[in-house]
């Protein structure tokens, strides 16, 4: 029975991009596309591929960090760099896979040699030190002459367009599944759900911890790669720990564990400020009040009744109580 | 001598992140929650005293208390609305509504008093202490005695009086606690107050000093209190204390000695290191993991 | 899931049901209509910089649609918010393109507006920033800029600090994580090095820690320096001003264009403490000229406070594109719009309220900065 759900929820997710993608495409060339909605694709995508990599550590590893968009800086810088460098070399049908792969190993690379020593830590702590990590990364931009210093890093070939961004979200959400749904996902959630029966039962926490990290390292720099040749500018500020908690609340809100609800959740909340744009002033308050009751509805209990009408809810709820038992047995301790 | 002026301007800069991780490590240590607005409740406090003090002229005799008031009431109102729905919901859950209601409390004070900083009453007068070459600011030696104040006051208020008995009760299990006849909701709602009410000592505090303040002027000292709390031990009340005058000291010393730019990545750094050598800050208790 | 789609549903409709309520009434004469779009903070840590601009250019709109209008258009100004980030900037650009945007204000900061250059160049719309100091800010032809370049800035200070003998041991405090500032920081440090004057200290700081300057105000203090360079904003200047004083450091702070605004800023009860201040700057509130009156009592009029550097900056640039559009004689918004629009640039000379200036193909403004410096609260011409 479960097994048939995950089997569902899988192709779902493709089913979604795909048909993002299809619309784009459509409306794009039949003109109907207005700029402004030409201009939110890259970004969504961007989105949902940072939401879905976060949702490894967060929602699969259950583990809070905070420094994803340290990785999708220095994912960014190293893409943007790369291309820079070899520019005049390759056609942009070469230099930008390579940047893809340059920006996602250089991010991988550094998510080793942080996440060696900090993921000894749990809970608030490893947060704190992944928030400090990603600062610590904006100030060296800052101060690196290569990398533009404040000024940012201008120049990098426009190479990223809508066909790349949903090619690389679809790769995303299909390698993330696949893995969560394996051997090696099913251990790094019976990490989350109880780490010392994990260890006893003979799967080595430490090494599947860091896969996850490593691996959601990885696609944050090609969401870096992608951003950075999106725009003709990359600045240093853009990556800041408040760019890690946006992303944080997209896989909140889509649902912990859930990778529909982080690629709903990434381009229904990308929308939404831009759509608010009419409202002037009024626009910032608004979001953050849709923000706090959209988190309250969707976790009280008078509208559970709502969410039991569907089954694919209670196999959730069913993961989330056993989270919380889990968690509960945690705080007796 | 220059060396003792950069420890001294240290203190001043980590009272004042000692006084905001108070507020932080007191809501988490009993909510068990990380109330990412608070130091967004600060820059409200900060902007009560002003409005207050400076548009409708109050005494500062009579603007403080009425601060104080108001922020409780603030403190607990949003207790009430956004964080109470979420009481058995995840604790991602209740971080990101936190995150909401900070993002609400910028964006309206951005609304009312606009983008503009602005001058902070002068409702602290002490003289500078002068030692010979050495200057020190009235308001630090302020700050810092009114934290170490607070500090000990909170100790003994959370280990003494029955309001703080029935808060650790809580903070260890809330169903136990409701069982032993505690009133989990009002206990909560008390430490939301206390907390807001450190937030106006914060906020005054902070005006004083730094003489300006503006609608995002909570967000950067937030952060900074956050990792000071984390850094001393999240939950422990001297811990949050020796958290904030540390990382005052040393973001000023890195500053002085190593290199402007890279202080802030410097204090980073520590804090990372401390976390290695001692992954639950430095008084924060150490837990047994069982199964 | 549902429940939250269902949420966001109902938000979006009401929005869009607003957004409809809101544009059904400018329908009228959209035809002698010349939409100006402009991209600024108006949230977020800068929101300051893009609302005074937005306050200023909306003063020069409504003045030129009272008067009658040019050559038979009204103005309408848009304002988008993009919280000084590339990324919301692009998207606000593409919005105001929706819109039917007919000349760009580009954006208030820099790096928002090298991001929006490469869409202007795409869409061949004049782009006229009114603040966007960096180089690349008017990398291609079609982009122009109201404010000086930030490399000019540090040049003409340290010429002048060196000519006028104002100060002989100079100490700099700058914002590290600010193109702005490190781009005047660096022009002023290789012509101070030219013209021999001595550079003693220069301390940094970035917008992690742009409240506490003890330690780098300490460092100056202890380096000997009669002239402290600030190349930075007001705001950060204001608190730099207060903590100066607070260790009674002695010397000359001389700022340039981005301190513009410090009376304001400092508030009336440390007012003293900007005397004998000196800023290089093309617009001063305290003018006695008559449109530099004119505007700050309007200014003040409708939004109860000084008019700064970039509302100037924002006003101006509309009057500028009047100007234009009266060179090229274009009355009417067709082909060959944009291109007119652009080629009348470099033709006319504006006299606004930060100075008479003509443009460059470059896109660079050619106009004067004059020295003042602040006594009683005033500015003065400095002798």
């Amino acid at each position: 029975m479960k097994k048939k759900i995950v089997f569902k929820e899988k192709y779902i997710s493709y089913l979604i991009i795909v048909v993002m993608f299809a619309a784009a495409v459509v409306m794009i060339r039949t003109g109907t596309a207005s700029r402004k909605l030409q201009s939110w694709l890259v970004p969504i995508c961007i989105n949902i591929i940072l939401a879905v990599s976060l949702n490894l550590t967060v929602g699969f590893l259950g583990e809070l960090t905070l420094g994803h968009a340290g990785f999708m800086s220095v994912g960014a810088y190293a893409g943007c760099i790369f291309s820079q460098a070899v520019q005049n070399v390759m056609p942009a049908a070469v230099r930008f896979p390579l940047a893809i792969l340059v920006g996602g190993l250089s991010a991988a690379l550094f998510s080793v040699i942080i996440g060696v020593p900090v993921l000894r830590l749990k809970g608030d702590y490893l947060a704190i030190v992944t928030l400090a990590f990603g600062e610590i990364v904006k100030s060296i931009i800052i101060n690196l002459n290569i990398t533009g210093g404040a000024a940012g890093l201008r120049g990098t070939p426009q190479d990223s367009n809508y066909i790349w961004a949903f090619a690389l979200t679809l790769v995303t959400v299909v390698v993330i599944t696949n893995l969560t749904e394996s051997g090696q996902g099913r251990a790094i959630k019976a990490i989350r759900d109880n780490r010392i029966a994990a260890e006893a039962s003979g799967i080595d926490v430490t090494y599947y911890r860091l896969m996850a990290f490593v691996i959601a390292a990885f696609f944050a720099g090609v969401a870096g790669v992608l951003y950075g040749h999106n725009y003709s500018i990359t600045s240093a500020g853009t990556f800041d720990y408040n760019k890690s908690i946006e992303i944080l609340v997209l896989v909140v809100l889509g649902g912990l564990g859930s990778i529909r609800g982080s690629i709903i959740a990434a381009t229904l909340l990308y929308i939404l400020p831009e759509v608010l744009r009419d409202l002037q002033d009024y626009r910032m308050i608004i979001y953050s009040v849709v923000l706090i009751l959209i988190m309250i509805i969707n976790s009280s209990e008078q509208f559970s009744s709502v969410k039991e009408l569907l089954d694919i809810r209670k196999a959730f709820r069913k993961l989330f109580s056993e989270k919380q038992k889990g968690e509960a047995l945690n705080d007796q301790e | 001598m220059d060396f003792l002026s950069t420890l001294i301007s240290g203190l001043s800069l980590g009272s004042i992140y000692a006084l905001i991780a108070l507020g932080y490590t007191m809501v988490y240590g009993i909510a068990k929650m990380l109330n990412f607005a608070h130091g967004d409740i600060i820059m409200v406090a900060a902007f009560t005293v002003y409005v207050f003090a400076t548009v409708l002229k109050l005494p500062a005799a009579a603007t403080i208390p009425l601060a104080v008031l108001f922020c409780m009431l603030l403190g607990v109102t949003i207790e009430r609305i956004a964080y109470k729905p979420l009481r058995k919901a995840p604790p991602l859950s209740v971080l990101i509504t936190a995150i909401g209601v900070s993002y609400f409390l910028q964006n309206l004070a951005l609304l009312i008093f606009g983008s503009n900083q602005k001058s902070f009453p002068k409702i602290i007068n002490i003289p500078a202490l002068k030692l010979g070459q050495l200057t020190i600011k009235g308001e630090s030696i302020a700050t810092l005695s009114v934290s170490i104040v607070i500090m000990l006051a909170l100790t003994l208020f959370i280990s003494r009086s029955k309001m703080g008995k029935a808060m650790r009760a809580v903070s260890e299990d809330k169903e136990a606690a409701e069982l032993m006849g505690i009133n989990v909701n009002q206990t909560i709602s008390v430490t939301f107050a206390i907390g807001s009410a450190l937030a106006v000592a914060a906020g005054v505090f902070y005006g004083a000093t730094y003489n300006f303040i503006g609608p995002y002027t909570g967000s950067m000292p937030g952060i900074k209190a956050f990792v000071a709390a984390v850094f001393g031990g999240i939950g422990s009340i001297p811990g949050a204390m020796l958290g904030g005058i540390l990382l005052g000291v040393i973001e000023n010393l890195s500053k002085a000695y190593i290199s402007t730019e890279l202080s802030d990545a410097i204090v980073f750094a520590v804090l990372i290191i401390i976390l290695y050598v001692k992954p639950t800050g430095l008084l924060g208790r150490k837990t047994n993991e069982k199964v | 899931m549902k429940k939250f789609i269902a949420v966001l549903l109902v938000c979006l409709l009401s929005v869009s049901v607003f957004g409809c309520g809101g544009g059904s009434g400018k329908g009228d004469d959209d035809a002698a209509v010349i939409k100006i779009g402009g991209i600024g903070p108006l949230t977020g840590d800068y929101a300051t910089y893009g609302v005074s601009v937005k306050n200023g250019a909306q003063i020069a709109v409504d003045e030129i649609n009272e008067a009658g209008g040019v050559n038979g258009f009204k103005f309408e100004l848009l304002f988008e918010d993009d919280q000084a980030d590339p990324e919301k900037a692009v998207n606000a650009y593409a919005k105001l393109i929706d819109d039917g945007m007919n000349v760009s204000l580009g954006c208030v900061t820099s790096g928002a507006c090298v991001a929006v250059t490469e869409e202007i160049k795409k869409d061949g719309l004049l782009m006229l920033t009114p603040s966007g100091s960096q180089l690349e800010c008017t990398q291609y032809d079609n982009c122009f800029r109201v404010c000086f370049q930030d490399p000019d800035q540090g040049k003409y200070s340290a010429d002048f600090i060196k000519e006028k003998a104002v100060g002989t041991k100079v100490a700099i405090i700058y914002d590290k994580s600010n193109p702005y500032s490190v781009g005047i920081y660096d022009s002023f440090i290789a012509e101070a090095e030219a013209v021999g004057l001595e550079v003693v200290t220069a301390q940094a700081f970035t917008d992690q820690s742009n409240t506490d300057f003890s330690v780098q105000l300490q460092a100056v203090k202890g380096s000997g320096a009669d002239l402290l360079f600030l190349p930075i904003y007001a705001q950060e200047a204001a608190y730099i001003l207060t903590q100066a004083d607070a260790i009674d450091l002695d010397v000359i702070f001389f700022g340039v264009d981005g301190m513009d605004g410090i009376l304001e800023k400092i508030g009336e009860d440390n007012i003293a403490l900007t005397e004998g201040v000196m800023l290089l700057t093309p617009f001063a509130a305290d003018s006695q000229d008559e449109k530099v009156v004119n505007f700050v009592t309007k200014y003040k009029a409708a939004y109860n406070m000084t008019p700064d550097q970039f509302a100037a900056d924002g006003y101006d640039a509309i009057y500028i594109i009047k100007a234009a559009i009266e060179q090229a004689g274009i009355t009417e918004i067709g082909d060959g719009f944009n291109e007119a629009l652009v080629a009348a640039m470099v033709q006319i000379t504006v006299d606004g309220v930060t100075g008479s200036m003509q443009w460059t193909a470059d896109g660079e403004p050619a106009k004067n900065a004059t020295a003042v410096v602040i006594k009683d609260g005033v500015y003065v011409a400095f002798e």
